[in-house]
């Protein structure tokens, strides 16, 4: 017997065969479909297709194609594998079909699924797809089927702005911003009313193109023009952690982001200076920061875009110690004995920098032998969904002389093995006015333009991806 | 009609199905047009047309109830119906009505048509059917309203396929649009022009995108280079014609058509490499300043260029690669056999004796010039980047990327997924890179599953014997998951670490036995499995777990896992020869239960146990096989009939059955668990391909590198001052921006001060000399040694070219810059002919001298600023060599010179001989390093010209800034200080109020919310003979402020740390300052001589010697000068030879002498002498000098 099917395979295998019938005919529909467009065959390679968005129930909502229409039947693989998975992170990003490659993307309880037909940097398409998310969540303030379903125009014509033939063509928001407006509150409740009474001859739109001039630079857009010129940066850091049974750090890193708001007028051109660059171990920028400056000098300059945008991600050189805020004692016990179990989970502030932790919240995952809970919590107050077996307890601020505590009893399904495993818990927790690795700006000037702008900086610490293994 | 004109150019009857599609739009109810005679080329219109629509056509006109005015009020009551009808609609059969939207079309009222634009591109979206539509919309291309527009050209491109002959209709409006004054419509006019995928257009869209392809607007440019893609796969036949289209895009110099033309130069001519040698050197420089998706392309480009034509770097790593590949799973000798490979290869590599790899310059600056894009926001860069750097960097360098692919891992899981997958490729390969980021792979209880997996694989493939113990406890958590799945992936990780490290085996071993009696039935199978792998290795030594796993066929029902126990009872019958009959019963008791898999170990077992046992197992074996013989399964009386034939002899059994034994108890291999993604880096990371570990259409396959590098030269442009853009000054990220020149004005002033120096010669040689130079570098065509000079020399051009944002003025600066240079370049050859007696020991030096010269250029530092002053220095070092080279002939001719005081007379002679032109050349030679001329200069002008000195801080630590060289260490955390952090560092001058302490600058920072007071410091506690002079206190440090302040500490000439108390005025801080052994020193001025005499003094005892190899990127002399001054507090001593570097220092207490001497051969191989009066610190030097080399 072959050392390499394991266990695991042949059992897949299995099911594979009782489901024979079934995947079957989900084959045909696609064959059929290639049949008829066999010029496809020879058409020379593009990188996406098109791209369908599904919803968590498996409806496709919106479909767009860059060439040629490749049926919906395409979309019955990724819809099969969906089925199949429990969570819906746990869909493969990339599929194969017999004749099409699956990429697909899971943000905010949609999938973007794109078909490819030749070889591409899977990565490519992928972030991709996360632009064209956030380019969504830009312009509509949130990126769900109902919105999505609600400005279908704008989405499609956005789509046909950011890919041509199936190369990005235009991703930056402040150009799209040019061409293609974004829906106001105020402007749709006129286009309904208003307008059409009104004015019938005016549309949401201006007759003409803007200015017919596409700004200099890739990411703002031209003659920008504020009454109030402000400028505001936030430092967000999130610990990123795990701990183990008894509190020690099996691993912990900070991460850090910059985002930044910038409402100026004109060029102006910026330069960001911080107290201890040294922290900072690893960064990424958005592409209009000056990279050989940040390696001479260690400073960030840049001609900002116009709006919100991510200035720069950073990883904290790992020699320095991570700051934990809290701590937390848990025991979470199952007896072998009567189908119940116990849980306790108490958390106190352990290195906060005098500062006050909010918005904790612990979320445990428990295992599905657990029925139900009956709990306390000195703050805060908790629900457990019977559903996804998730417990979550809010706390909200973290009072230092009386750590919050969360006791109570586990029921257990009864005749069920006693859990083997000890579910672990996922901290969320925000501390205003800190950067936890102690990061400062130094500084910001302006170059380029003659008002004096408002600049404001603010701080934050988060937990990022924090857990306590028990 | 003059629309019409314009599609003149069609095809005759083309122009006539125009005509008449119009004229049935127009008169709807002429519905017998002469084009409807059945004819071959027109009959797939035809069909396009069937009844259904020409039906709506006629009714169009005449269902016309609902008027413009009406759509006012009854907009929601229109959305209403729309959405009713497209329900209806879905079932194609049924005839469609979209009258309505036909009446909005046909008003003249622009938001009426803008509405039903609206719902049609909304029913489009949906997926919905509006091809029926299609007469209505495509009359509004023309509609002046700019919304409209963009809205039609969406139903256009989608469905003018399915309806060609109408589509024609739209083409002269695109045409149109191709003149139009604004850059926007003539972009968009093209974009969908080449969208409508109708042949019969070929010809125009082929004029359309030449024409484009030569707009003064980029971005229209861009379109043209997107469109060339689509029209190809249009008509294939187009493909030379789109090459040259292709060509003249290529070398565009925005940054914005270059991704875009690179794409579709993928698309259409892959296979046109040499298309790209002229424009190589431009796209490298231009990477930074393309958009995102641009640099993936031509990123993935370059690499597959750069294999095609420079040679592998690793070349020499790479013949020995056998050897190496064979200990990565080694177990037990690894490590040492690691060390003994270096050993191995180096001295393999020296004996080979094979020619000196040397980087093609520009194989350098494809690497140098993505290395910023690991820094990009898209992980597609980043990851273009990081393939680009495994394929083709060398082995040294390529660790570089690990940083940044660890930093993806943040991002969304499908981007980790991805990532995982290449970093699992690249952890088999170069397991090293990865593994200070072990941790960074360790799962969280909330990854989904396929993430777990991979990360899963990632570990196991770092597992090696230092790490394994902490791996091994992270598998223990892992084992505890709920996700079962996962715990079986761990199980076999954890076989995998067990085969691969042997000093674990046991360990791994115990740890699954417990598994056994896990509850989950899953867990337990996995783990017998694992087990039986593991056992086949070594079984001798585990009887007792065989005879463990033995009980456990009552309880375990995986059939997998029963079987794996059976075949390891049979296997190993000999070692359980008391067991194995007995399991043989039971198995017997319930063989017709058992799943097949089980069925066929039973048979095996009961064959083997006959074999060796025949005494007590020959009526079961006969049982089983009496079962078997009457099975389902066909395979398993197959597999019985067989097995009797063999093992029971008879008669009429053959020759084979004498070797029974032989053929079932032969010593089988154990399995060898290896990596799924083995030999996966065959295929290009990052591609799809490699993520499916299969070819996917249209995966172009990564070159091998060639044997030879084929001509270089090729790449060679002519050099002409480039006029750039403004766009492209604006948005060039190169660029320094204007306010920050303000230091580099400043040394521009001072470099006036040098001005004298050169313009005599710039004088003299005038702008002939300087465009005879140009041209020279621009042929490439002369002797080896020219071409190779003047390769350096575009190549720096280049890459000024691309920094380049300047005014005029600045601009004309460096021209005048580039021209000195090039010059200097010229000059030697000049110079050589005017030396009349060459020897070849000159010739040799010459060789050297230009062999290092690439690898200089090389190690060129990114930043505008440095590359100045780099340039200035290279400028300068070729002038010394040139003077040493002169001074070398001049000893030659007056060789009979006594050796005592040779230098001197030399320079004596030099100046006698030497024009004052000559001199002016050479004399402000910036660094007083290497000319013995400057030997006899006082060592106050020494000085001075150090201060002239543009390249910063090559020779003395005196020019060296010190806050920027420094290291500084902790000696306060944050954390710990409550806010107060503290740091310090060597600063390297003289302590003032005492000479025999060493200064320590000492770095305050208030991260508290309050003030802190009274900072001072306490309690000092030293070993004997240590002093320290304390630094005044600091009253009040105010919150987020920073001071520093200076104390000096005597060391006695030991590292023993200082101890004191740090005090505030509510805390105290136990501190210590530890030096390091280089900051006991300092530099004192030697010459060359004085240097020579005292190492003669300081032999035998005194002298420590360490032979060692440097560093990839430590192989000039400029960062060996750099490195060993940062590591030491030591001055440089002028020397002779490039190929030593000699460092002199006193420490600081006792003044005793250090000398240090880095002497370099071949192949990066050195030799390190450091001679000390005091021993102890010789060998702490030697050590730390020596990390400080090959870090």
């Amino acid at each position: 017997m072959s050392t390499k099917r394991n266990f695991i395979d042949l059992q897949r295998h299995l099911k594979d065969r009782t489901r024979g019938a079934f995947s079957a005919a989900h084959t045909l529909l696609p064959y059929w479909h290639r049949v008829t467009h066999q010029w496809q065959l020879e058409s020379a390679a593009e990188m996406i297709h098109s791209l369908f968005l599904i919803n968590h129930t498996g409806d496709i909502f919106l479909e767009k194609h860059w060439k040629s229409v490749i049926s919906r039947g395409v979309c019955d693989y990724f819809l099969e594998v969906k089925e199949k998975a429990v969570e819906p992170e746990n869909v493969p990003p990339v599929l194969q079909t017999p004749h099409h490659y699956l990429i697909s993307i899971y943000r905010d309880k949609l999938f973007f699924l794109s078909v490819i037909q030749t070889e591409v940097p899977p990565l490519f398409v992928i972030e991709f797809l996360h632009r064209v998310a956030d380019t969504f969540q830009d312009y509509f303030g949130e990126c769900s089927e109902s919105i999505i379903k609600d400005n279908v125009v704008t989405v499609y014509e956005l789509l046909e702005e950011m890919l041509d033939n199936g190369f990005p063509l235009a991703t930056e928001s402040n150009i799209l911003k040019e061409m293609i407006k974004p829906p106001t509150i105020l402007r749709s409740v006129v286009n309904t009313l208003t307008v059409l009474l009104f004015f019938p001859g005016s549309s949401n739109v201006g007759d003409k193109l803007p200015t017919g001039q596409l700004s200099n630079i890739p990411w703002r857009r031209a003659a920008v023009k504020y009454t109030n010129n402000e400028a505001y940066f936030d430092v967000i850091e999130e610990i990123d952690a795990i701990l183990d049974k008894s509190g020690m750090t099996v691993f912990a890193e900070i991460q850090g982001v910059i985002e930044a708001c910038t409402r100026l007028s004109g060029m102006p051109d910026l330069t960001l200076s911080f107290m201890n660059p040294r922290l900072l171990d690893d960064v990424s920028f958005h592409p209009c920061v000056r990279f050989k400056r940040w390696e001479s000098e260690r400073v960030l300059s840049f001609i900002p875009p116009d709006g919100n945008f991510t200035l720069m991600t950073y990883h904290v050189s790992s020699q320095n110690l991570v700051a934990i805020p809290v701590y937390v004692k848990q025991n979470i016990s199952f007896f072998e004995t009567g189908s119940c179990g116990r849980l306790d989970i108490t958390i106190g502030p352990k290195q906060t920098m005098g500062k006050m932790v909010e918005g904790l919240m612990v979320t445990v995952h428990m295992p599905k032998a657990v029925l139900s809970v009956n709990l306390t919590a000195s703050q805060g107050n908790y629900t457990y969904d019977l559903a996804t077996k998730v417990l979550v307890w809010d706390i909200g601020k973290l009072n230092p002389q009386k750590p919050p505590n969360l006791r109570g009893t586990l029921s257990v399904q009864s005749g069920a093995p006693r859990p083997e495993e000890n579910p672990a818990l996922d901290i969320k927790l925000k501390i205003q006015q800190l950067a936890i690795s102690g990061l400062k700006v130094n500084r910001l000037d302006m170059y380029g333009e003659k008002y004096k702008p408002f600049k404001g900086v603010k701080y934050m610490t988060k937990a990022g991806k924090f857990q306590v293994r028990t | 009609m003059t629309t019409m004109q314009k599609l003149l150019q069609l095809p005759v009857n083309a122009v006539n199905i125009v005509k008449t599609v119009q004229s049935q739009v127009q008169g709807q109810e002429e519905d017998k047009s002469p084009v409807l005679t059945p004819d071959g080329g027109q009959q797939t219109w035809y069909n396009a047309l069937q009844p259904d629509e020409l039906r709506h056509l006629r009714s169009g006109g005449s269902g016309g109830g609902f008027g413009g005015g009406g759509g006012g009020g009854g907009g929601g009551d229109q959305e209403e119906r729309a959405v009713l009808e497209e329900g209806g609609g879905s079932f194609q059969n049924q005839p469609l009505r979209h009258d309505d939207l036909k009446e909005m079309l046909d008003s003249n009222k622009d938001s009426l048509k803008l509405e039903a634009m609206k719902r049609i591109v909304a029913m489009v979206a949906r997926g919905k059917n509006a091809s029926d539509l299609f007469p209505a919309v495509v009359k509004n291309v023309a509609c002046k309203n700019i919304e409209v527009k963009k809205l039609v050209y969406v139903y256009l491109v989608r469905y003018a396929e399915e309806q060609q002959d109408l589509a024609l209709l739209s083409i002269s409006t695109f045409q149109r649009g191709l003149k139009d004054p604004n850059q926007l419509i003539r972009a968009s006019a093209l974009r969908v022009l080449s969208s409508i995928r109708v042949t019969i257009i070929v010809p125009i869209m082929m004029l359309a995108i030449k024409e484009a392809a030569s707009d003064m607007s980029p971005y229209v440019r861009k379109t043209a280079a997107h469109a060339i893609p689509k029209l190809y796969s249009l008509d294939p036949e187009q493909k030379d014609q789109l090459i040259e289209v292709i060509e003249k895009l290529l070398a565009d110099k925005t940054t914005l058509v270059a991704g875009s033309v690179v794409m579709a130069f993928e698309e259409v001519c892959p296979e046109r490499i040499d298309l790209i040698h002229k424009n190589y050197r431009k796209l490298c420089n231009l990477l930074i300043d393309v958009e995102e998706w641009g640099q993936v392309v031509i990123i993935n480009m370059l690499t597959r260029y750069a294999r095609t034509q420079f040679l592998n770097p690793n070349i020499n790593e790479s013949l020995l690669e056998e050897g190496g590949e064979k200990t990565f799973y080694g177990s037990e000798e690894d490590e040492d056999e690691d060390d003994e490979d270096k050993d191995k290869k180096a001295e393999v590599a020296t004996m080979a004796k094979r020619k000196p790899y040397v980087m093609d310059p520009d194989h350098r600056l494809l690497l140098r010039n993505t290395k910023p894009l690991l820094q990009s926001r898209n992980a597609a860069v980043v990851m273009a980047v990081a393939q680009l750097y495994f394929h083709l960097a060398p082995k040294a360098e390529v660790g570089v990327i690990a940083k940044a692919l660890v930093r993806l891992l943040r991002s969304h899981s499908e981007v980790q997924y991805v990532v995982l997958q290449n970093v699992a490729t690249m952890t088999i390969k170069r397991r090293g890179m990865f593994e200070p980021y072990l941790k960074s792979f360790y799962i969280r209880s909330t990854d989904p599953t396929q993430i777990k997996v991979l990360k899963l694989e990632v570990l196991t493939n770092l597992a090696n014997e230092t790490n394994i113990s902490t791996i091994l406890r992270e598998f223990q958590t892992y084992i505890k998951s709920m996700d079962k799945d996962f715990v079986a992936a761990t199980i076999q990780a954890i076989g995998r670490c067990a085969t691969n490290i042997g000093e674990v085996r046991d360990t791994c071993l115990n740890g699954l036995v417990q598994l056994l009696s896990n509850r989950d039935e899953l867990v337990v199978a996995e783990s017998v499995v694992v087990i039986k792998k593991l056992l086949q290795m070594q079984p001798e030594k585990h009887s007792d777990i065989i005879k463990h796993m033995a009980k456990l066929i009552d309880n375990i029902q995986v059939p997998m896992a029963r079987a794996s126990i059976l075949w390891l009872i049979g296997e190993y019958c000999e070692h359980v020869p008391k067991i194995s009959p007995d399991v043989l019963r039971k198995m017997a008791k319930s063989f017709t239960n058992e799943e097949d898999i089980v069925k066929l170990q039973i048979i095996n077992l009961a064959a083997k146990l006959y074999l060796t046992n025949s005494k007590q197992t020959k009526l079961l074996t006969q049982y089983v096989l009496n079962l078997a013989k009457y099975d389902q399964n066909y395979d398993i009386r197959d597999r019985a009939r067989f097995i009797r034939q063999l093992i029971v002899p008879t008669e009429k059994s053959g020759a084979l059955s004498k070797y029974a034994k032989k053929l079932f108890l032969a010593l089988k291999p154990a399995p060898v668990l290896e990596s799924p993604f083995k030999d996966r880096d065959h295929f290009q990371l990052g591609s799809l391909s490699h993520l499916l570990n299969a070819k996917a259409g249209g995966y172009q396959e990564l070159p091998d590198w060639p044997e030879a590098a084929p001509d270089p030269s090729v790449r060679n442009v002519e050099v002409k001052e480039s006029v750039f853009t403004l766009l492209e000054r604006v948005t060039t990220l190169t660029s320094v921006p204007e306010w920050t020149k303000c230091s580099s004005r400043e040394k521009r002033k001072e470099k006036k001060v040098e001005k004298p120096f050169y313009s005599d010669s710039e004088g003299e040689s005038g702008p002939t000399e300087s465009a005879d130079s140009e041209s020279d570098s621009a042929n490439g065509s002369e002797s080896v040694s020219g071409s190779e000079v003047s390769g350096s020399g575009s190549e720096s051009e280049e890459s000024e070219e691309g920094s380049e944002s300047e005014e005029e003025e600045e601009e004309e600066d460096e021209e005048k810059d580039k021209k000195k240079k090039k010059k200097e370049l010229k000059k030697k050859p000049v110079q050589e002919s005017e030396s009349e007696q060459s020897s070849e020991e000159e010739e040799e030096e010459r060789k050297h001298e230009r062999k290092s010269k690439p690898r200089k250029s090389d190690s060129e530092t990114e930043s505008g600023d440095e590359e100045e002053s780099e340039s200035e220095s290279s400028q300068s070092e070729s002038d010394e060599s040139e003077s040493e080279a002169e001074v070398k002939k001049k000893k030659k001719a007056a060789q009979s010179k006594p050796p005592a005081k040779p230098v001197k007379t030399d320079g004596k002679k030099e100046k006698k001989e030497m024009s004052l032109l000559d001199l002016d050349d050479f004399e402000p030679a910036p660094s007083p390093q290497v000319t013995p001329v400057n030997s006899f200069l006082s060592s106050s002008l020494v000085t001075d010209l150090e201060g002239l000195s543009l390249s910063d801080s090559v020779l003395s630590p005196a020019t060296i800034a010190p806050s920027s060289a420094l290291k500084s260490y902790e000696l306060l955390h944050r954390i710990t200080g409550e806010g107060l952090s503290v740091e310090y560092c060597f600063s390297r001058q003289p302590f003032s109020p005492d000479a025999n302490m060493v200064a320590v600058q000492i770095q305050f920072t208030n991260n508290a919310t309050s003030d802190t007071k009274n900072l001072h410091m306490e309690d000092v506690k030293l070993q004997s003979g240590m002093r320290v002079k304390e630094f005044p206190e600091i009253e009040l440090l105010p919150a987020g402020e920073t001071t520093t302040a200076v104390m000096g500490i005597d060391f006695c000439d030991s590292t023993q740390a200082a101890n004191f108390q740090l005090c505030t005025h509510t805390r105290k801080f136990f501190v210590s300052i530890q030096p390091p052994v280089g900051e006991l020193m300092r530099p004192i001025f030697l010459t060359e001589n004085e240097f020579k005499k005292e190492q003669g003094q300081l032999m035998g005892m005194n002298e420590i010697t360490e032979r060692l190899t440097l560093d990839v990127k430590c192989r000039n002399e400029h960062t060996i000068v750099q490195r060993v001054t940062t590591a030491a507090n030591l001055s440089r001593v002028p020397c002779g030879s490039d190929k030593e570097c000699r460092f002199a220092g006193r420490t600081v207490t006792s003044s005793s002498l250090v000398l240090v001497t880095v002497a370099t051969k071949e192949e990066g191989a050195a030799q390190l002498t450091v001679n000390c009066e005091k021993m102890v610190i010789g060998t702490m030097l030697v050590k730390d000098i020596l990390q400080a080399l090959t870090q």
